[in-house]
């Protein structure tokens, strides 16, 4: 399909789609959103990207191997569990780390969040495997 | 241990992760995944260890407490299950590195192989009503590739009807939880005992209960509900069948028996009746259906659905030896069947056919072969002093206390047509001179040969034990059946005494 109102349109509406991603798996923490949502907007961006242009740019567009992608996300939710163990807590038990930002700021790095950073990777990994595999049945 | 009930759901899930990252090598797929396997069997032998004085090994996710968070309880049940798990991974890994075709590893076969492990591991350790439903579509995701990894004809047909049913019963399965969630505002299995013994919820707890063995009884195949499961399992590679027949189904009689033994222990005179009704037909109605059956593999498919009727007899009769009698018979039939799976599959490849009118004096080609299968033969259908006898005979006799002499009846006679589809397989197959010569489709150096049939080879060294160790194993299956019928131990393990 080669339409150049969609083409255009793409352009413009692929990065803050991918933003806007970004923005659900942050704000998950606390409101709703999160790593699902967030992987599932992400990779609409790029199937839209696939659908304007075509799968293989779509592919060169994303650099990495979604399958790859995907397997790396599980390896980080899998890991995310870890930490606790060392302060003798069950696995998958939030631990958390103060992060300095200067002028007496933190950022609370935890867990959890990572772990939505791996749900991120694998709903969005698993979701262009199989759109980019349908798109290039043809 | 804050790790190691967890470690059953880790370690294949991390395998997954890094047959993933390595799809483009088969090589090191094929040792992740057999290292994977070893460490599964491991990590179960150390539970079993921690479990087997009648401990029950207690875990909340995340530091959660029970009933709020998800936990893992795993008593003895569940401790020989994942046993039985680790030994399959180490098995059917080991045949399917030597069988499998190369597209089919290709398109990851390994991978899938360790989720599926993964979601029954989880459906055997998990505490929690919703969390065995996510385990449940975990497994059955896994299962769904599998069986149409290949994308041969006969293997999507069987594939939809497989789907469809499967479907349909996660529905049944997950409405019951919603019901249940309602009504008594947790999921926790220990918790939900624990409000359903206090009673005053009478019909609609037994209601939740028939859409339970409905949705389960879809997911093991009992009567009337089995009938996906010829027309899907004979299809996809002997590892894959092999595999599924060892394990899925299982994980739908184990979620009965966990089930019924810990939730729905108020009323066993309706529900359990029912069960036992339903173990009768499924017995009767496998054991018939296969007699008529002129493949080695559909014969073997059909099957299933008769020994699960077994299982779900000592699960009926509900009393402490029965139970056991279905323990140690879920031992058995689970080694016993994927054993015979294999030997079907060895046939196949030295055949390539699995018709018993075109097959014929394998006897004289290959009598290390022919051993294997009379011995496993012998043994599913219950020949002394073989491991399906004692499984067998504590059913039966724990029928008889009872006095239900037609669940005895339907028991043996089943029995003895199992024999009979048994001995036809062996007088097609093994003992009749073939029709026409078949020529070795795939010739196989001596060391080839003998590197093939080592899975097979192990599986039946474990039948043999089983018959030898029979005393040890019906005094753990005992203790097991025992936590089965007093759920206050289990209950007081997770809730920790708070009531």
């Amino acid at each position: 399909m080669t339409s150049i109102i969609l083409r255009t349109a793409t352009l413009y509406m692929f990065p803050p789609l991918i933003l806007f991603s970004v923005y659900l798996l942050l704000r998950g923490h606390h409101y709703p959103g999160g790593g699902f949502v967030g992987g599932l907007m992400g990779g609409a961006a790029f199937a839209l990207y696939s659908l304007a242009f075509n799968v293989a740019a779509a592919r060169k567009l994303l650099r990495f191997d979604p399958r790859d992608i995907a397997a790396v996300g599980l390896a980080i939710s899998l890991l995310s569990g870890l930490p606790a163990l060392f302060s003798g807590e069950v696995f998958l038990t939030g631990t958390w780390w103060k992060i300095p930002l200067g002028n007496g700021n933190y950022f609370d790095l935890g867990t959890p969040f990572i772990f939505d950073i791996g749900v991120y990777l694998v709903v969005l990994g698993v979701l262009l495997t199989l759109v980019f595999s349908l798109g290039e049945e043809e | 241990m804050t790790l190691l009930p967890v470690l059953p759901i880790i370690v294949p899930l991390a395998g997954a992760v890094l047959c993933m990252l390595t799809r483009k090598s088969l090589l090191l797929q094929k040792i992740i995944a057999m290292a994977t396997s070893f460490i599964i069997l491991l990590v179960s032998i150390l539970i079993m260890l921690e479990t087997k004085d009648g401990t029950i090994a207690v875990m909340s996710v995340g530091g959660w407490k029970a009933p709020f968070g998800i936990t893992l309880a795993i008593d003895m049940l569940s401790s020989m299950m994942l046993i039985l798990v680790g030994l399959l991974a180490v098995g059917i890994t080991a045949y399917s590195c030597q069988d499998l075709d190369e597209e089919r590893m290709r398109f990851g076969f390994f991978p899938l192989m360790l989720i599926l492990l993964m979601g029954v591991n989880g459906a055997f350790i998990t505490g929690d009503l919703f969390n065995l439903y996510v385990w449940f579509e975990v497994l059955l995701t896994a299962s769904f590739i599998l069986l149409a990894l290949g994308g041969e004809r006969p293997q999507l047909e069987g594939s939809i009807k497989y789907v469809t049913l499967n479907l349909l019963s996660s529905a049944l399965f997950l409405a019951g939880i919603g019901i249940f969630y309602g009504m008594a505002g947790t999921l926790n299995m220990a918790e939900l005992a624990h409000v359903i013994q206090q009673g005053e919820r009478g019909g609609l707890v037994t209601m939740v209960a028939v859409m339970f063995i409905m949705a389960f009884g879809i997911k093991c195949g009992m009567f009337p509900l089995y009938f996906w499961l010829p027309a899907s399992y004979p299809t996809p590679p002997a590892a894959v069948t092999a595999l599924f027949s060892g394990l899925l189904t299982k994980v739908g009689v184990y979620s009965l028996i966990r089930v019924f033994t810990l939730i729905f222990s108020t009323d066993p005179e309706f529900l359990h009746g029912l069960i036992l009704v339903g173990a009768s037909l499924t017995m009767l109605s496998g054991v018939l259906a296969a007699a008529c059956q002129y493949d080695m593999r559909k014969i073997l498919a059909v099957h299933i659905v008769s020994q699960i009727g077994y299982i779900l007899m000592g699960l009926g009769l509900f009393t402490r030896l029965a139970l056991t009698g279905a323990i140690v018979y879920l031992m058995h039939v689970i080694i016993v069947k994927t054993n015979l799976f294999l030997i079907a599959g060895a046939v196949k490849r030295i055949k390539g056919t699995t018709d018993l009118h075109k097959l014929g004096g394998l006897y004289k080609e290959r009598p290390g072969l022919s051993i294997l299968f009379i011995l496993s033969a012998m043994s599913l259908a219950g020949i002394p002093p073989l491991s399906g006898f004692f499984a067998k005979l504590t059913l039966i006799i724990s029928g008889l206390q009872v006095e239900s002499w037609w669940i005895v009846v339907t028991a043996l006679g089943v029995s003895l047509l199992t024999l009979y589809s048994m001995t036809k397989i062996w007088a097609y197959v093994f003992w009749k001179p073939a029709p026409e010569p078949l020529p070795d489709v795939n010739p196989m150096s001596q060391g080839q040969w003998m590197l093939f049939l080592l899975p097979i080879i192990g599986f039946s060294v474990i039948i043999v034990a089983i018959s030898v160790f029979a005393g040890p194993i019906f005094e753990f299956a005992d203790v097991a059946a025992g936590q089965l019928m007093n759920p206050q131990g289990y209950m007081d393990a997770v809730l920790g005494g708070r009531q």
